[in-house]
């Protein structure tokens, strides 16, 4: 097929966004990056540097979505393009929300920090799953800048295991607190972080049902994986 | 998908092949039409789209060295037989063209003059049909007081509506429409949209546009051709939203080149 468009304005204006989209993933990557790393080190300036960044993502998500608004109104756009404009304000909302979830833990940090509750819990498991949570949506933006449907399936495949660590990862809490009541309210605020890094799982699989929707028009939410995997490998 | 099982096919069109002189305009063309239902085509200039268009009445037969080849059944009478008759046929099945095309007489006998054709009414029985042609084209109140002036009189927007009244005024059951907006402004092109909207409880509708957006709004079946070939044929939606060949969705996203 090809990539241009007749009109070139057409394919700038798209490609704009498009560098929209993947600036606001890179900087809710780095916000989760540096909210584990607040965790991982007890620092205060890196959980604030989180905060600070939450600004600049905000304000991209109101411009992606009126950069898509104006292109609908303009070009009524079709088929794979319609598709695409509609998955990139989707994603976006979801990057944004993963920017809501690294901030949610910086501030989970910073009331830790402040806290005189033990550190001797099990945060080190929160840096492992954090990692995987990061790592799986730098998967999903690689795979949405290359519309890689391959991946995007693995990724579904991928947020599976983060959902198991959390579930062992609450196990383990639970016995902490079953065996010293003072860790309470510590691993309370650890959920928390587990919760939110749970959530850009989420986040990252919902990018990665929007990459098959805009290759393959098909809409995959709320589908078991099998299924989906059965289906792309039909189409394929 | 399941609806499209069900519907009833006015026009069968199988392996159609056309020809203008030694050209070939259409090639192995076979889709059905479905009855109340809008069928659009579309595709860059010198598809095929108005030559198919063309068959369904064989408004062709009036060039020499033009001929058809296949099957058109229409409610499963073949209209391609040497044996159909022209006048019944253009009857059944109306068109309306690109440009408006009012006769040079009164609004009232612009509708008149081909009920006269084919019936015979008394004075009150043409009056009650010219109003409710002029009715179902959406364009009796814009005209009601002034039936005896020039259709030509009218604006382009207008002109048409008329011209659609004058195809509906002897009861066809098809209507063919040949571009019927391009010769109008955005306000008239909405208004004749309504009115295939409205049409097409009780006429089966295909429509020619060079306006893919157009396509998107008015029908329920999309055709796209080009080279004289059908390309894909398929529910608007589907066709507008995941079109199953590369070359659809090249032309309806504008990458076509």
């Amino acid at each position: 097929m090809p990539d241009k468009h007749l009109s070139s304005q057409f394919d700038a204006e798209l490609n704009q966004i498009s560098t929209n989209v993947m600036e606001i993933g890179g900087l809710v990557e780095s916000q989760i990056r540096q909210a584990i790393y607040a965790l991982s080190n007890f620092s205060v300036e890196v959980a604030d540097d989180v905060l600070v960044t939450e600004n600049r993502v905000n304000a991209l998500e109101v411009e992606i979505d009126r950069e898509i608004a104006s292109v609908i109104s303009r070009r009524q756009p079709t088929a794979r393009d319609l598709r695409l404009l509609v998955a990139m304000s989707k994603t976006t909302a979801n990057l944004e929300r993963v920017g809501d979830e690294a901030a949610k833990i910086a501030r989970m940090v910073k009331s830790i920090i402040d806290g005189v509750a033990p550190r001797a819990l099990p945060s080190s498991d929160l840096r492992v799953c954090g990692e995987l949570a990061s790592g799986l949506l730098r998967k999903a933006l690689d795979s949405f800048a290359r519309l890689d449907v391959q991946t995007a399936v693995a990724i579904l495949r991928e947020d599976d295991l983060i959902d198991q660590e959390f579930d062992g990862f609450v196990r383990k809490l639970i016995t902490y607190m079953m065996e010293d009541p003072r860790t309470i309210s510590a691993s309370l605020d650890l959920l928390f972080i587990a919760k939110a890094i749970e959530r850009i799982g989420d986040h990252s699989k919902n990018i990665a049902e929007f990459i098959i929707y805009i290759v393959k028009g098909e809409d995959v939410r709320h589908t078991p994986l099998a299924d989906i995997e059965a289906a792309m490998n039909i189409n394929n | 998908m399941n609806q499209t099982t069900q519907l009833k096919n006015a026009i069968e069109v199988k392996n159609l092949n056309f020809f203008y002189g030694k050209f070939q305009g259409l090639k192995n063309v076979s889709m059905n039409i479905a009855e109340r239902k809008v069928t659009a085509f579309i595709g860059p200039s010198g598809c095929g789209k108005s030559t198919l268009l063309r068959t369904l009445n064989r408004m062709y037969s009036l060039y020499p060295g033009q001929r058809a080849e296949g099957e058109i059944n229409l409610y499963g009478q073949n209209i391609l037989d040497k044996s159909q008759d022209l006048n019944l046929l253009r009857a059944r099945v109306g068109m309306v063209f690109q440009k408006p095309t009012p006769f040079p007489m009164t609004i009232y006998d612009n509708i008149a003059f081909g009920v006269r054709l084919y019936e015979t009414l008394s004075e009150s029985e043409m009056d009650e049909r010219v109003e409710w042609a002029l009715s179902k084209a959406a364009l009796w109140t814009e005209v009601k007081d002034k039936l005896g002036q020039n259709g030509l009189s009218l604006s382009g927007g207008q002109q048409q509506r008329l011209c659609i009244a004058r195809s509906v005024a002897v009861k066809p059951s098809v209507l063919l429409l040949d571009e019927p907006t391009s010769a109008l402004d955005p306000i008239s092109t909405g208004k004749v949209e309504e009115l295939v909207n409205e049409l097409k409880s009780d006429y089966t509708i295909a429509i020619v546009t060079h306006n893919m957006q157009q396509a998107a709004r008015v029908s329920d079946f999309t055709a796209y051709m080009y080279l004289g070939e059908l390309v894909e044929f398929g529910e608007t939606e589907q066709i507008f939203f995941k079109p199953a060949k590369t070359a659809t969705e090249d032309y309806i996203t504008g990458r076509f080149g």
